[in-house]
């Protein structure tokens, strides 16, 4: 048979393509449970971390995740829905682009020995690919208790850094209150040079402009969608 | 039954197989002599760790790759060999890609972004269509794996002194002492051309063969 016949070369390509797209659907299928369950427990373990549970073993975080975390869904009017979804479950880059009365929003509360902690998952968007995290609110829904970062392709060593050096960019929220002092909501940022607000404000990273402000983004308008919820609950 | 085995020995690692492995680490080096996979050799290596991975995965690709369309050399039409190259590379980058999310999700999170990049890695391709289209899958497999290894030599020469002078770090830990201010320079994807350029001229500068002379 002629190696360079038209005929060949389109039979050749179709057999190509259709043996490793059959392949990769096949292996992709087959390893989806394990993929699920893997990325549910790294967003559990996210938020253990966002309250300051750190190091946990794989095995332990299942447990306590389900001991301590009651999960709410919030309804577009921010009261919580009663259907029964879990806020694991509620993929929030689709949400996010859902019309404003429409979407919801998950909320996790952490409770153990009398204290009490607000986990928010934020979403945004850094320079190459979505970035993500967990706010985690003390009993004042106010101070933040811990904060957590995740991105899926920010550049190692400047944008990662949001989640490779916690030390720098989300332990020095701890302590941050999200209100002014006359009340006002201010919200968490990072800042490059000087902090105008060093009360609200970290150091950005240098070299990660567009990420910074993305993570400002995510942190302001994250925390900004739950406030209606919290101003229920203190007036209750 | 001893003859037989040296003789087998000989086979698979002879003269010509052992070139095959050692001169893309020096002589025939991809990035510091064919100037191949430069982008990447930049992106990634602002510290060490990210380093080794990539290292370790354009390894394991290079060599499989290689080893594939070796094994297919004979059927691929000439027209569309480079699409089939592409796939095939394409194809084994998924591959690992999601087991590495199924069995090694830490793993998997820390390479998600360079794994999309051996894709692109002009290397890969390069020995595809250089060696791996006309020679037997078991040199082509040695080739692969001397050219990723090659490669993977710079980039984590790179990242080591990108991450030491730019951070003092290694490996995350601190190892000059709060004295060293980190050269933010160093962090910065020049660095790597500056570094990159300087192998080549200690390379040149010891081997003169490798001098062009034009």
């Amino acid at each position: 048979m002629d190696k360079e016949s038209n005929f060949y070369t389109i039979g050749y390509a179709v057999v190509l393509t259709v043996v490793v797209s059959v392949g990769l659907a096949f292996i992709a299928t087959g390893l989806k449970a394990r993929q699920d369950s893997n990325q549910r427990l790294a967003t559990k373990m996210d938020i253990l971390t966002a309250v300051g549970i750190e190091n946990l073993a794989k095995a332990n975080a299942d447990e306590i995740f389900d001991q301590r975390i009651e999960s709410v869904v919030l309804g577009p009017d921010r009261v919580p829905q009663e259907d029964g979804i879990n806020a694991l479950d509620i993929d929030m880059f689709k949400e996010t682009r859902l019309p404003k009365d429409n979407q919801r929003y998950p909320l996790y509360v952490y409770k153990n020995e009398g204290e009490t902690r607000y986990v928010i998952p934020v979403y945004g968007n850094g320079l190459w690919d979505r970035i993500w995290g967990y706010v985690a609110l003390k009993e004042d829904m106010a101070t933040v208790a811990g904060v957590t970062m995740d991105h899926r392709a920010e550049t190692p060593g400047l944008g990662a850094e949001i989640k490779d050096n916690p030390k720098e960019y989300n332990d020095p929220f701890i302590g941050m209150n999200i209100y002014d002092q006359e009340g006002n909501y201010v919200g968490l940022s990072m800042k490059k040079g000087r902090l105008d607000d060093p009360a609200h404000q970290i150091d950005a990273i240098t070299g990660a402009t567009i990420t910074a402000d993305g993570v400002t983004e995510m942190l302001q308008e994250g925390v900004r969608a739950y406030l209606p919820y919290f101003d229920q609950l203190k007036s209750n | 039954m001893a003859d037989i085995a040296v003789q087998k020995k000989a086979d698979l690692f002879g003269k010509k197989e052992r070139r095959l492995l050692i001169d893309p680490l020096d002589d025939n080096n991809p990035i510091t002599v064919q100037v191949l996979g430069i982008c990447s050799a930049l992106a990634v290596t602002s510290a060490l760790k990210p380093s080794i991975v990539m290292a370790i995965a354009v390894v394991l690709v290079a060599a499989f790759a290689n080893l594939t369309i070796s094994l297919l050399r004979k059927g691929v039409p000439g027209r569309i060999r480079m699409i089939v190259q592409l796939v095939v590379i394409a194809a084994l980058v998924t591959i690992v890609e999601q087991v590495l999310k199924a069995y090694q999700f830490d793993l998997y999170k820390q390479l998600s972004v360079y794994v999309g990049l051996i894709i692109t890695n002009c290397i890969i391709m390069g020995r595809l269509e250089a060696f791996a289209m006309g020679n037997k899958p078991w040199q082509s497999f040695l080739d692969g794996l001397g050219n990723g290894v090659g490669y993977g030599v710079i980039l984590i020469a790179v990242g080591f002194f990108r991450e030491f002078l730019g951070k003092g770090q290694i490996l995350g830990y601190q190892v000059l002492g709060s004295w060293y201010t980190g050269n933010s320079l160093m962090l910065a994807p020049p660095a790597a051309m500056f570094l990159i350029g300087i192998f080549i001229w200690i390379q040149r500068a010891r081997n003169p063969k490798l001098v062009d002379v034009s």
